[in-house]
């Protein structure tokens, strides 16, 4: 009897780790990098430190919040780079008129790229990976044209202090990301939206016949996504204090997809972990910054990130097995 | 001795025993119906004889041999084969290939011979009925063509057990006489057959073995014959015989309801879609249950879609309680006050990776909300209110809906309409695939509802139940209207006769 007992311990202790993992792993996985990096990083928790690092990942962050709502649909988003680089582009073109006028243009070019992309996906029904890919190419394109191609310094100090400046000790884009987190877990926990979302997600023509607009629905969330992504690029623009079209933005697609992945929400829609998805930047972050501090080449560090990746996909596969 | 044999198996999920000692065996040649509401266990027995679980306890023995099957793939290189109420093909390959798949013919430099394969496997499958060109995908054919595909793949793999889960589910009147000539051709050369179905008729005619599981126990494991109709459903259900013979089959109470003056609160005219529906029109008073009767493929479930907006038309009028419904999308419908149950509940009804609670608030968000921010109390009283009424058997409201019993699910779908309160309830098949207890409510509920006022207009390919269930019954054939059953005429073999005579018409017309 006691050896039975002996035995069916760990076994359930396994099956409860198994169905942890997937939602709560990235988490443990942060903490032990913490804990590593305060041991045999020197400077680690220097509050210069902390601050670079929370001022890199903060477009990321709020960049993978709009593709975790687009991923809980059961699709992605290719152009959230481009739309990064169209916003920027658009930036010094606009200044001249106020600071005010030039994030709304940047913001309203965001509105237009969500509201193709969403078009495509919801009633032309185009793949979403195709759909944005189009954009994905395109909108770079347009961003160079607007810009000339040149790399553009920016002046204006309003703008700037969206990127460099400080509320309370720590830097303005964490502020605005940290907001924008918020706002997000707000709409997918309490509102009619975010309910819908996830049952797209999960069994679109089950929607559809309860009566669910699912192509308003999917337009939208294609909008928040490209909104987002245009804060985003505004805030690395008025970070760098030049906007570079050809730059800004550049792979964040992977990243963003990378953290939402990471923190636990499925690729097969119908479930969204926004904490995680925060979590999962943090931790792509983390892992690139040790790397670096303990003099590793970039290809290493990349090699890295796609065993996360696949770790991630691998343990999430085991709970959609059933 | 014995081709198939466990003995005291026993299979426990978190949380639920799901098989609890249960013997079962099965001898060559033998054609054993395997019965039990959902949620008797069945399923997990079936998966335990394929592979896809391992028991807990007791022993698998296959042909006279301790047998452990650590995958499907070895229970069915040993020769068990299965074939799912789903097919279980790839729809983008040909018919051949997929009838071929893993041993196709090859040529003298090993390459598929493509000429041979496709050779055999129009012979073989002329043998069930399948006459269509076996290089078009198979995706292109018919449900019931695609499961007499399966069918033949399964049988072809050199099989001593087929096991069938709910084979007829989506056959056709004619294809169900190929499928229970093939099963009796298997039955002549030895080889054992595992026959799963909800269908009594079916059972009695077919199979000559029964055994009944309830809870995850045996209840009784005999001779079919030997045993009264009556009876197995009683054992099925844990219930007292005299109760069941008082209730009858069905949980249908008798006589009709709706005030044969009062307006009709939906009315059809002219409704067509290019190829599939012709000027369709029927009226549905309130109180009243309106049965859709026909073949498979006869516009049933396109004039149900079509009346809620899901499926697109070019002429005719919707009205709702003297209402016209314009341009109907599934948002208009619903505001009209239609709602739709669906055929196929795991692709177009239930959201799976949700609890019942979203599920059952999913259509009635929007009125339970203030400026798009949803009162979580309102939405828990609704759900309480109907997992109480209709009884659905859960841990609790955020149970994901997936892991419940189909039973359960269609309960949570008509929970999801009946939030909306509407005026007119369509239903589309609402008893397929889910045990008789469940089946008994749900259709004790259709009729509760009508009662209620409410217009319902029922479509089932079970005759008795829509018989049983439907003051009226409306036939269609082939996309139109081709007789009406009322009063007295209501009866299974009026129902046969109007399609069979119908039938009868179209080829005059044809010849004409």
């Amino acid at each position: 009897m006691t050896t039975a007992e002996a035995a069916a311990a760990p076994t359930i202790s396994m099956a409860k780790i198994k169905s942890w993992l997937p939602a709560y792993g990235v988490y443990v996985a942060i903490a032990f990098l913490v804990i590593y990096n305060i041991l045999f990083t020197p400077n680690f928790l220097a509050w210069s430190n902390l601050r670079i690092q929370l001022v890199q990942v903060a477009p990321v962050v709020i960049v993978a919040l709009g593709m975790a709502l687009v991923i809980a649909t059961e699709g992605i988003d290719l152009s959230v780079g481009s739309v990064m680089a169209l916003a920027a582009a658009l930036i010094p073109l606009y200044l001249g008129y106020g600071v005010f006028a030039a994030i709304l243009i940047s913001l309203v070019a965001g509105v237009v790229v969500g509201l193709i992309n969403g078009t495509m996906v919801a009633r032309v029904g185009l793949q979403p990976i195709v759909a944005t890919l189009a954009l994905f190419v395109g909108g770079r394109g347009l961003a160079l044209v607007i810009s000339g191609g040149q790399l553009k310094d920016i002046r204006n100090d309003d703008f700037i202090a969206l990127g460099s400046g400080n509320l309370a000790k720590l830097p303005t884009p964490v502020w605005i990301a940290l907001a924008l987190v918020l706002v997000v877990a707000f709409i997918v926990r309490f509102t009619v939206f975010g309910r819908r979302l996830l049952a797209i997600g999960d069994n679109r023509p089950a929607a559809e016949l309860a009566g669910v607009p699912v192509k308003r629905v999917l337009i939208v969330v294609y909008i928040a996504c490209s909104v987002l992504a245009s804060i985003a690029g505004l805030l690395a623009v008025a970070r760098i204090q030049s906007s570079d079209a050809s730059a800004v933005g550049l792979l964040i697609e992977l990243s963003a997809i990378t953290a939402v992945v990471v923190g636990g929400t499925p690729l097969t829609g119908g479930k969204i972990r926004v904490l995680g998805t925060v979590a999962g930047a943090l931790l792509m972050q983390l892992v690139v910054a040790t790397m670096i501090k303990h003099n590793l080449q970039p290809s290493t560090t990349e090699m890295v990130q796609a065993v996360i990746i696949l770790v991630a996909v691998y343990v999430a596969r085991e709970r959609k097995s059933r | 001795m014995p081709l198939l044999e466990v003995a005291d198996v026993s299979k426990t999920f978190p949380g639920v025993r799901a098989l609890d000692g249960v013997s079962f065996t099965l001898e060559p040649g033998q054609v054993h119906a395997l019965v039990g509401e959902n949620g008797a266990g069945k399923s997990t027995l079936i998966k335990l004889l394929t592979g896809v679980y391992q028991p807990d306890g007791g022993e698998l023995r296959y042909r006279d041999e301790a047998a452990k099957f650590a995958t499907p793939m070895d229970a069915q290189n040993a020769g068990i084969s299965t074939i799912y109420q789903e097919v279980n093909l790839v729809p983008l390959m040909s018919v051949a290939h997929n009838l071929f798949l893993g041993r196709e013919p090859r040529n003298a430099f090993g390459l598929l011979d493509e000429k041979r394969m496709v050779r055999e496997a129009s012979e073989v499958l002329v043998r069930y009925g399948v006459t269509t060109d076996v290089r078009r995908p198979l995706g292109t054919l018919a449900l019931g063509a695609q499961q007499m595909v399966a069918l033949a793949r399964a049988v072809m793999v050199d099989a001593k057990v087929v096991i069938m889960d709910e084979p007829t589910s989506s056959l056709e009147p004619r294809e169900v006489e190929t499928l229970f000539g093939v099963i009796h051709d298997l039955h002549s050369r030895g080889i054992g057959i595992v026959y799963v179905s909800h269908r009594m008729d079916e059972l009695y005619r077919i199979c000559d073995t029964v055994t009944i599981l309830r809870d995850g126990k045996l209840v009784h494991t005999g001779k079919l014959a030997d045993l009264e109709r009556i009876k197995l459903v009683s054992m099925m259900l844990g219930r007292d015989m005299s109760a069941v013979r008082k209730e009858g089959f069905t949980g249908f109470g008798g006589g009709s309801t709706g005030a044969e003056d009062a307006a009709p609160i939906l009315k059809v005219s002219g409704l067509t879609s290019r190829h599939k529906l012709h000027d369709i029109g029927f009226a549905v008073r309130p109180g009243e249950v309106v049965g859709l009767g026909g073949l498979l493929g006869a516009g049933r479930s396109e004039t149900i879609k079509a009346i809620g907006g899901a499926y697109p038309i070019d002429e005719g009028t919707i009205e709702v309680d003297g209402q016209e419904l314009k341009k109907p999308t599934t948002v208009r419908a619903m505001r009209a006050g239609i709602a739709v149950q669906p055929e196929d509940r795991k692709a177009e009804g239930i959201v799976p990776g949700l609890s019942i609670r979203e599920n059952i608030a999913l259509a009635v968000l929007p009125r339970n909300s203030t400026l798009g921010l949803v009162s979580d109390r309102k939405i828990d009283k609704i759900v309480e209110q109907y997992m109480t009424r209709l009884r659905i058997k859960a841990s609790g409201p955020d149970q994901r809906v997936g892991d419940l019993s189909g039973g359960n699910q269609q309960k949570v779908l008509l929970a999801r309409l009946l939030a909306t309160q509407p005026k007119v309830l369509l239903l589309d098949e609402p008893t397929r695939g889910i045990d008789v207890g469940a089946k008994a409510e749900v259709q004790a509920l259709i009729d509760e509802l009508a009662a209620d006022g409410l217009g319902v207009v029922l479509v089932s390919s079970d005759a008795e139940e829509l018989v049983e269930g439907s003051d009226r019954v409306v036939v269609l054939r082939d996309g139109a209207v081709v007789g009406e059953l009322v009063g007295g005429d209501v009866t299974t073999e009026a129902l046969l006769e109007t399609i069979a005579a119908a039938a009868v018409k179209e080829e005059r017309n044809d010849n004409s």
